[in-house]
């Protein structure tokens, strides 16, 4: 069952994947094997795919580096829980195909290390017997989304979602 | 109801009135690609099987490890040079400088223009009105590819700077109270549009940099400075360049730039703001002077101007890296240079040096370093408890020279000050 990881408020992408670790410096095939090196040496791997990342405010700020958000993607990730995000993750979530979910009281009622089931389609979210639910994605997010990606949306449509 | 800045722009390009929180579509002026993203917006633009809709509008920067520190780096520039040959696009390479700064001064951000930039602080165009935001590699990829990007019209905060700087305060203490002021997040999804007023649209076109810079520490989307001044000198301003007297506002802040004083972002976070007196003291090993934020020509001679008749402490490295080879010639030519040699700095080729501890200077466990960029995250300039101090160039030079932070005023007087 998937687990969930848990971070705190403002966690940056320097913290996601510091600098050093970019896939020009380390190779394509090797940087996610850094996610959270400096914060969480652990995480790597051990981090299952379709695990679980809850954040709390302002989730990823700092750099545009797509390859933070790649590196999780790369590891299974294609879910994430924040109270925030800073608006460049927020879209980079979105163009890699992992879904940002938005909520305060479910990132404060979950912990590190809890077993859960979530629907990503739903936002049904299933701690033991305890039901969550998680607000879906907009819906020029969710039109992306169902193609895999903005990139796969464009690919196969030729423009943007709504255009 | 009026409209901001961020509206004007959006609203011109969308070629309707747009408000905030509608979501548009528009043309892009210039896409601005930096070479630890290259690779990934090349993967892209195959994946799509497409290539640049307007070469003349897109320019790759060699700036993020320049020149290339180890083999993976020195392949995925030769591929940008090879690549950039191929398809006719513009490549700055090494030594030429930081984006931002080189995207500046070869004309290639305009007034009223949409940049968008796979580099966070590409909000730095909108210190010449220009519509300047980060994003990552897909959207910086399907905007090369389009021409276009998809986004979210902005809400906008109000900063109103009023006044002057007193002697030894800068652009930068202004920047940072900004953000202590507007909190990390306090501008997430946001424009944040600068005002100048009585006296403040002085500063000049690199000081409108730093503060459009800085907007980002604030979460910014872009950070806009309401045309003035020097602008309306260097550039063609439109006649609809400007917010609407009744434009709305989420918020509105006013800086009262004379009673400031010089100001550090203390580590962990950028908005962790204190005045230097509250970290007066505090050991240093590494200053470095550079980057986006603080890498031109007016920061190394505010350095010049401390370091002159004085020596860098026993056991501080003090790292100049000029922001493009432009600031270089000029700071050679007009003697910064040499100044700020002979006082012990050490010279680094243009371009953003250890900002994201990468490479010429990176930073041992436990070291303390001030310096003049923008972000002081752990582990951003090398290892995770090393500690970053951001500030001016001045605090920086009298840093580096005292061996504790210190301001230019805690120092004892040069040996020419002395004599004088």
């Amino acid at each position: 069952m998937p687990r969930v990881w848990k971070f705190g408020d403002q966690i940056n992408t320097d913290d996601i994947l510091p600098g050093k670790y970019a896939p020009f410096m380390v190779g394509e095939d090797r940087f996610h094997t850094f996610a959270f090196a400096h914060l969480r040496p652990e995480f790597a791997q051990e981090v299952k795919p379709g695990d679980i990342l809850v954040f709390g405010r302002n989730a990823g700020l700092g750099s545009s580096r797509e390859y933070a958000p790649e590196a999780l993607r790369k590891l299974g990730i294609r879910a994430v829980i924040a109270k925030s995000y800073a608006r460049i993750f927020f879209r980079n979530l979105v163009n890699l195909g992992i879904i940002p979910f938005e909520s305060e009281e479910v990132v404060d009622a979950l912990e590190d290390g809890d077993q859960v089931e979530l629907d990503l389609e739903t936002g049904v979210l299933l701690r033991g017997g305890e039901r969550f639910a998680l607000r879906p994605p907009p819906p020029f997010l969710l039109e992306a989304l169902k193609e895999g990606s903005l990139l796969d949306y464009y690919k196969k449509h030729g423009r943007f979602p709504g255009e | 109801m009026g409209l901001t800045l961020a509206e004007k722009i959006l609203s011109q390009k969308a070629g309707r009135e747009v408000r905030a929180g509608e979501l548009v579509v528009v043309e892009v002026d210039q896409v601005m690609v930096v070479d630890s993203i290259a690779g990934s917006f090349f993967k892209r633009l195959e994946y799509l099987g497409a290539t640049p809709r307007y070469p003349e509008r897109v320019s790759i920067v060699i700036d993020h490890v320049a020149p290339a520190a180890n083999l993976e780096v020195a392949k995925a520039q030769k591929e940008i040079r090879e690549w950039g040959r191929k398809h006719g696009i513009r490549v700055f390479d090494v030594g030429r400088g930081v984006c931002h700064q080189v995207l500046i001064e070869e004309g290639l951000a305009q007034p009223g223009w949409i940049v968008v930039g796979s580099d966070s602080h590409s909000t730095t165009y909108g210190a010449v009105g220009a519509f300047g935001t980060g994003m990552g590699a897909t959207d910086i990829a399907l905007a090369a590819a389009s021409g276009r990007t998809w986004l979210r019209v902005p809400e906008s905060v109000k900063v109103t700077f009023r006044g002057r700087l007193p002697r030894g305060v800068t652009a930068k203490d202004a920047a940072l109270e900004m953000v202590r002021l507007l909190t990390a997040e306090g501008a997430t999804y946001m424009a944040v549009e600068i005002h100048l007023a009585d006296g403040a649209e002085s500063l000049g076109r690199g000081e409108r940099m730093t503060l459009a810079n800085l907007t980002v520490e604030a979460g910014a989307k872009a950070g806009l400075v309401v045309p003035s001044g020097e602008i309306l000198d260097l550039y063609q301003v439109p006649g609809w360049l400007y917010p609407d007297p009744d434009a709305r506002y989420v918020r509105e802040v006013e800086v009262d730039l004379s009673t400031l004083t010089p100001r550090v972002s203390v580590p962990f976070y950028v908005d962790n703001v204190a005045e230097v007196s509250a970290v007066r003291g505090k050991r240093v090993d590494q200053v470095f002077i550079g980057t986006c934020t603080n890498g031109r020509l007016e920061d190394l001679r505010a350095a010049a101007e401390v370091l002159r008749g004085r020596k860098v402490a026993p056991g501080v490295r003090l790292l100049v890296i000029p922001a493009s080879s432009q600031v270089l010639e000029e700071a050679a030519r007009d003697g910064t240079l040499l100044t700020l040699l002979e006082a012990g700095a050490t010279l680094g080729t243009p371009g953003c040096g250890p900002c994201m501890g990468r490479h010429m200077g990176v930073l041992a466990p436990g070291e303390v370093c001030v310096s003049t960029s923008n972000r002081n995250f752990r582990g951003r300039m090398g290892a995770p408890d090393a500690e970053i101090y951001l500030a001016s160039p001045r605090v920086a030079a009298a840093s580096a020279v005292a061996g504790y932070i210190a301001t230019p005023e805690d120092l004892a007087p040069s040996q020419e000050e002395a004599h004088a």
